[in-house]
């Protein structure tokens, strides 16, 4: 029971951890919270829908096809609801991130229609046993296919010239751009990045529910968010550490205490950490750039 | 001015302002090929703002900065460096978490030539013996000269035509300095031209062949090393004698 339960967990937990990173490479970069990354992860589900179902491809271009299409929506959006805010207060390009999220959920009703749509692939339905734990076909792609992506986003900005110089830029735009880095195009790169993993997310979050619809991105967005915050947002590894935790955490909360109770969780574990490690468990206390 | 015409850098008529408040006023400045350039002034007078002009940082200017002849006015920050004006920022800039070597790689980002990047940084090791002992390091867990150090190398990674330094005695013990000044005048003779900004005007003056001092965003006294080191408002503001 409690290793199926850490599994389940685990499982969750890599869909909140792809999400979060696409949280905290913007707020890396930017320090905003891009409040519209939630709906960009239930456009990526949409369209994987839309090129299996319509289109007739096989999953793994579904998965490849919405991850372009995808980031390229974040890239614009990024073009036309933020930068042009860029030296505006804080609040301002928030309050356009939310305009950008109705206008996204909007659209989806608008193409796709409100209501709950099933995602149609004989794959997921097998399981295999090891053990005392059952693992679901989709369980082992959300597993093995989380772990490459965040595994190759990790070698990227620790082991490439411009991984290394996002990282840059997100620890000093000013700096960053005085060693001749092309910032905007680092923050493009940030919000397509983000975006492309959301939309693999998407659709592995489809399949495993079964489900796909306009305002799926609602509480994904919350968890995610909260999953940020937890590991210290800003900070790439803590995005992957608390997208897990959290995930181990609800599921368990869920299984032990009540299901009924997963949000209150995911919300108090957010309002905890605000309350009290503000910098979150691998995030840096504000430093000082001296 | 004759010297205009074969000048590396030329600022004309350089304004600055922030909302109502005009940080740089009619600024004109100029720096000869293979010069080192002192501007000497307190605190708030305008020679970071005149600095972060040239490196494309601030957009809100009037006036022309020409390098090599061409007009590099609001370009962006990066297609200036790639022109070959790299800048050591004020409190050094230096990326905190990242290594020594991704430091100084980055300085680098704009050559792609390997073998050429792999050479400067020995280059650099031999001008701060301290940064190949720390190449590992997080920029981060130095100290304050240290990390100028890294700034100044880091800086000359992309091969600069002029190098713009902000401040490089900020904070340091009077032997760093000297360490660091002794770079300056090494990298120059080597031929880069430099744009020295500093309080610290004794160390600045020795260091330069010509100088300029700014007082609340204008230049009031322009000159030769030498003579600027017997002015007499020089004498008495900035180098603290008579």
């Amino acid at each position: 029971m409690l290793l199926q339960q850490l599994t389940n967990g685990l499982t969750i937990g890599m869909i909140y951890a792809l999400i979060a990173l696409g949280y905290t490479m913007v707020y890396g970069i930017l320090k905003i919270v891009n409040f519209a990354h939630g709906d960009i992860f239930m456009m990526g589900s949409f369209l994987g829908l839309f090129f299996m179902k319509e289109l007739d491809l096989p999953l793994y271009l579904a998965f490849l096809l919405s991850a372009v299409v995808t980031s390229g929506i974040g890239i614009l959006i990024e073009r036309f609801a933020y930068r042009p805010l860029r030296m505006a207060d804080r609040i301002v390009p928030l309050i356009s991130a939310l305009g950008v999220s109705t206008f996204l959920i909007s659209l989806a009703q608008k193409i796709w229609g409100t209501e709950m749509r099933p995602f149609p692939t004989a794959f997921g339905s097998r399981t295999y046993t090891l053990g005392s734990i059952t693992f679901s076909e989709i369980q082992i792609l959300i597993l093995i296919l989380s772990f490459i992506l965040m595994l190759g986003l990790h070698l990227f900005v620790t082991k490439t010239k411009t991984g290394t110089a996002m990282r840059a830029t997100s620890m000093s735009l000013t700096n960053a751009a005085l060693m001749g880095i092309n910032t905007n195009r680092m923050i493009s790169l940030a919000f397509g990045i983000g975006s492309a993993l959301a939309a693999c997310a998407g659709i592995m979050v489809g399949i495993y529910y079964n489900a796909v619809y306009p305002t799926m991105g609602y509480m994904a967005g919350i968890n995610a968010f909260t999953a940020a915050v937890l590991g210290g947002i800003g900070s790439i590894p803590g995005a992957m550490l608390g997208g897990v935790l959290l995930g181990l955490v609800e599921t368990l909360g869920g299984a032990y205490i009540s299901t009924q109770y997963k949000s209150v969780i995911s919300f108090a574990i957010l309002i905890i950490v605000l309350l009290i490690r503000p910098s979150g468990i691998l995030g840096k206390k504000d430093i000082n750039k001296v | 001015m004759t010297s205009d015409s074969q000048a590396i850098l030329e600022i004309k008529d350089l304004s600055v302002n922030y909302g109502v408040i005009a940080a740089v006023k009619q600024l004109n400045l100029h720096i000869r090929p293979g010069e080192i350039v002192a501007l000497i002034g307190t605190n708030g007078s305008g020679k970071t703002s005149a600095l972060r002009s040239i490196s494309g940082l601030n957009k809100s200017i009037q006036g022309q900065i020409r390098f090599e002849g061409q007009e590099i006015t609001k370009l962006d920050p990066h297609k200036i460096v790639e022109r070959g004006i790299s800048q050591v920022p004020e409190g050094r800039g230096v990326f905190p978490d990242l290594t020594v070597l991704e430091n100084l790689k980055l300085g680098a980002y704009v050559r792609g030539d390997k073998a050429g990047i792999a050479a400067d940084i020995q280059g650099m090791f031999e001008l701060f013996p301290r940064l190949e002992e720390r190449k590992k390091q997080l920029a981060g867990t130095m100290s304050g000269g240290e990390q100028q150090m890294l700034a100044i190398a880091r800086a000359l990674m992309a091969r600069p035509k002029l190098l713009l330094l902000d401040e490089p005695s900020m904070g340091l013990a009077p032997l760093i300095v000297k360490e660091i000044f002794a770079a300056i005048r090494k990298v120059n003779e080597e031929g880069v031209s430099v744009l020295l900004v500093e309080q610290n005007a004794t160390m600045a003056l020795a260091a330069a062949h010509r100088g300029y001092v700014m007082e609340t965003g204008s230049i009031v006294v322009e000159g030769e090393a030498a003579e600027l080191r017997n002015n007499d408002v020089v004498k008495s503001v900035y180098l603290g004698i008579g």
